[in-house]
């Protein structure tokens, strides 16, 4: 059985929504959570269209009806978790009736799914974007992760808690430690320890002090505090919420380096631009979704002549900080050799299939699912999670609920540069629900004016029951309707993640 | 499941039952012609170049149907299943185009390869031929139904794996037509232009556009590599003609998709040639982008970088690296944020 929760898998990540269609076909059930009609919806056995933000409750719904009825997994609570005594108080508080009011879901349905989805020996829960995406993004992944363990599915093959990643090397960037709070391998730089380790690897002194997380890094450059800048690869003025906050940062930095592919918006305010190499000009890998780590291999020579790991070498050199590297192979094998996780992956092994970490050593096959046996943290814990309304809800003056996402065609900022790709799906096509099209009076192909508290945007437009009413509907691919210029710059506190998932717009015909 | 044996052209042969006969003799080394079998769909058994004799069976089978059972004796090369053979091949070429030296899948054509394995030049049959308008107007598949052997792999393919279920058969007879619904172009139907019909058409009736015109199949370059897009990770080979990327072909080696892919794998990776690419560092003079040198602009960056250091302390100093960055770039960006720059500011767009 399969439940997805806010992932549009077949637009964002086709192949592996293929492979749920596939499944769904073969007899496997298929539950899907969406407001929208999304392709995997038509093929659901339960199609649950929930009001956008209303996450919380329909999960708290499904556990109190599960542990009303008995069908919770006793011994899997008794030895793998703690804390199921919050839980259960917490969602005490959410009977089917209270629910359905909250979230659009008929009552049967609460109970047909509570009870299929606890009674079925595997299930499996994916979700991406449509979870994340809420200024309460951390607590919807624990209220999923809850729903698992409360119903023993986890752990075991064919079962667990999926986060499907979002562009092609997520995974490998965090891994990598491109984040301010770990090294390679999710080694705390605040863990003296491993401090020391890496000081002794890399023969420097380092911080130990935690660094700034993005939307941090745009108020302080915003205050003037952060002064310089090195972009790579990022054009976080079309693909971070509000992007006018991100533009005044960007303008008031004294020097910015980007070094990107193409001439994008971010690029437009650098002081130097390094032209990079793309994927088919470099040797590496890429680490997917499942923690595969695979080669990518050099093509054609790179247009700019040097790739990008050359350049950031070469940059190091010039500031008296020697990286000697001949090819990204040994870039690699420094990183393995002081990531335990990693340590027994090299380019050998994976050149022909790839390798799942954590693969401590040589011998080590990889790992093809995480949690059995144990948790990383010993043992599971329930955490009580209460609702949280959207940091934005339509009123009186922006009455729509503007939600987004990715379409197939797209995906974030590199398809727009594929000319067979643009010239099929070249603009942006807001969708509408034919009940809203017909009071506003407009049609399929025409152009409106969408406005928020933040700014305002014109699109064109498609009339589809794809959304429910009150609901508009936009993807983030197009420089000529850049919708997170309208988006709430509400944030999760924990991760920082965007809301972009909902916010209040009025709608206009133009 | 438990092991049978038989016998195929003279070869004792092992198998677990329920294996085809096609199958059993692949596992032996011998290659059975097919048209409409392939391991990853559903048979049909229609095409029926892939019959074999059976000792015992008083019409010649179709292998990739007939489950091998013990005791089992096949020849699959005798003179009546050669003569089968090219009357099934006969047959189909009376209403193919024979233009093979122009025809963009020559080299990769399975009826082109085994009218040359049974030495079948041309048809003792006469008829009408197919003439159906091309159907180029999108900017991925070039369809050429003259071309079409009615085998339905890009039919079940379309079906059975992305479930797209944009094609069928239309039409009996003569009129037969592997199509989509309303027999439209492929443009104005619901394809999502995914290209796997297009991988298992084992003719050129279904082509990739942008492999016109440039080389020859065999001459083609392929480097495996993994795709760019989304954190699926498929696998794929580029093909790679004159240093630039031509296109991209599935293969099924690959373990994460085997030979599926989207459009964006399989059709969007033409960005790398995009003539806006930036090939040299610029450098910002009064508000204008002026080509540089990389040692000038490296010289810059290194001197700015430093001054505001210098001035500012090392957290004035943040770095974005990048998720569509390999591992390798990803490790050096925190590496030089930490070590040259001595700040943990590092970070990037995970959340997007
Ligand atoms: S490209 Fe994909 S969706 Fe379109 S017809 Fe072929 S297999 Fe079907
Ligand atoms: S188009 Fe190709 S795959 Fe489809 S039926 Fe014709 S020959 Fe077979
Ligand atoms: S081919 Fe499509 S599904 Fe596969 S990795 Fe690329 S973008 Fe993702
Ligand atoms: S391959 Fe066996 S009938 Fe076509």
């Amino acid at each position: 059985m399969l439940l997805l929760v806010g992932t549009n898998t077949t637009e964002a990540h086709p192949v592996i929504g293929y492979r749920m269609k596939q499944a769904a076909r073969r007899g496997a059930k298929l539950i899907v959570v969406d407001p929208r009609r999304i392709e995997l919806a038509e093929e659901a056995d339960y199609w649950l269209r929930i009001q956008p933000g209303t996450d919380i409750p329909l999960l708290n719904g499904l556990m109190n009806i599960i542990i009303k009825e008995g069908l919770h997994d006793e011994a899997f609570i008794a030895e793998r978790t703690d804390n199921f005594e919050a839980l259960k108080e917490t969602v005490e508080k959410y009977p089917p009736e209270l629910v359905s009011e909250m979230t659009g879901v008929p009552v049967d349905d609460l109970y047909a799914v509570a009870r299929l989805y606890a009674t079925t020996d595997k299930a499996m829960t994916f979700y991406t974007l449509g979870i994340t995406e809420h200024i309460c993004g951390t607590s919807n992944v624990m209220s999923i992760a809850n729903l698992a363990m409360l119903t023993g599915h986890l752990g075991r093959p064919h079962t667990g808690v999926n986060p499907i990643r979002g562009q092609n090397n997520v995974q490998g960037a965090c891994d990598m430690g491109a984040l301010p709070n770990v090294f390679s391998g999710y080694q705390r730089v605040t863990d003296p320890a491993i401090n020391e380790k890496f000081e002794k690897a890399w023969g420097v002194p380092l911080s130990d002090q935690l660094g700034l997380m993005i939307p941090d890094m745009f108020d302080k450059a915003n205050e003037g505090k952060l002064k310089s800048m090195y972009i790579l690869g990022e054009n976080p003025v079309l693909t971070d919420p509000n992007s006018n906050h991100i533009r005044s940062g960007l303008a008031n930095l004294e020097f910015l380096v980007v070094h990107e592919l193409f001439l994008t918006e971010t690029a437009e305010y650098a002081d130097v631009i390094l032209p990079a190499a793309s994927f088919a000009e470099t040797d590496g890998t890429f680490t997917n979704t499942e923690r595969r780590v695979q080669r990518v291999r050099k093509a054609i020579t790179p247009l700019p002549e040097l790739t990008t790991w050359q350049a950031i070498i070469a940059l190091s050199n010039r500031m008296g900080y020697a990286m000697n590297y001949s090819d990204p192979g040994e870039i690699w094998d420094e990183m393995a050799s002081y990531s335990p996780s990693m340590a027994g992956i090299n380019y050998d092994r994976i050149d022909a299939k790839g390798i799942q970490w954590p693969c401590p050593t040589l011998e080590h096959p990889g790992t093809g699912y995480l949690h059995s046996g144990t948790f990383s943290r010993g043992k599971g814990l329930f955490q009580a999670i209460d609702h949280v309304p959207p940091g934005e809800s339509p009123d009186e003056e922006y009455p729509f609920l503007l939600s987004t996402g990715r379409i197939l065609y797209h995906y974030n900022v590199t398809t727009p540069y594929s000319p067979g790709i643009q010239s099929l799906w070249s603009e942006e096509r807001a969708e509408v629900n034919p009940d809203d099209a017909d009071r506003l009076g407009v049609h399929t192909g025409d152009m409106v004016k969408v406005a928020s508290r933040r700014g305002e945007i014109t699109t064109k437009i498609q009339v589809t029951d794809r959304v429910p009413p009150g609901l508009i509907w936009m993807s983030f691919h197009h420089t000529a309707s850049p919708t997170n210029a309208i988006t709430s710059d509400a944030v999760d506190p924990i991760t920082k993640t965007g809301e972009y998932k909902v916010c209040g717009v009025r709608v206009e015909k133009l | 499941m438990g092991l049978i044996k038989l016998i195929i052209d003279g070869k004792e042969v092992e198998v677990s039952s329920g294996t085809t006969v096609l199958n059993a003799a692949e596992q032996a080394g011998i290659h059975i012609p097919r048209f409409c079998y392939d391991k990853e769909l559903s048979s049909c058994g229609a095409c029926r170049i892939c019959v074999v004799e059976i000792e015992g069976m008083r019409n010649l089978v179709a292998s990739c149907v007939t489950e091998a059972a013990p005791g089992m004796v096949v020849n699959t090369e005798t003179t009546a299943v050669v003569e089968a053979r090219k009357m099934v091949l006969e047959l189909l070429i009376a209403d193919h185009p024979q233009d093979c030296m122009t025809c963009e899948k020559m080299g990769d054509c399975s009826l082109a390869t085994y009218c040359h394995r049974y030495g079948v030049k041309k048809s003792s049959f006469e008829g009408v031929q197919h003439s159906y308008p091309l159907d180029d107007n999108n900017p991925f598949i070039v369809r050429d139904m003259n071309k079409c052997i009615l085998c339905g792999l890009c039919v079940r393919a379309c079906n059975e794996l992305p479930g797209k279920d944009n094609l069928h058969f239309a039409n009996r007879g003569f009129d037969r037509k592997a199509t989509t619904c309303g027999d439209v172009p492929y443009v104005d139907s619901d394809c999502t232009f995914c290209g796997t019909c297009v991988t298992f058409c084992p003719t050129g009736a279904l082509t990739e556009r942008s492999l016109h015109g440039t080389v020859r199949r065999w001459e083609l370059e392929k480097v495996r590599t993994t795709c760019p897009f989304c954190g699926t990770g498929c696998n794929f080979d580029l093909c790679v003609h004159d240093d630039k990327v031509v296109g991209v072909m599935a293969t099924e080696e690959a373990v994460v998709n085997g030979r599926s892919l989207c459009i964006k794998g399989k059709f969007g990776v033409d960005y790398v040639h995009n003539e806006k690419r930036l090939t040299t560092p610029l450098i910002k003079k009064d508000g204008e982008f002026v080509p540089a040198s990389w040692d000038e602009a490296l010289d810059l960056i290194a001197d700015r970088f430093a001054e505001i250091k210098e001035k500012n302390g090392p957290d004035s100093f943040a770095s974005l690296s990048s998720a569509r960055c390999t591992n390798e770039e990803n490790y050096l960006m925190q590496k030089f944020t930490r070590a040259v720059m001595g700040t943990n500011n590092v970070d990037h767009c995970a959340r997007t």
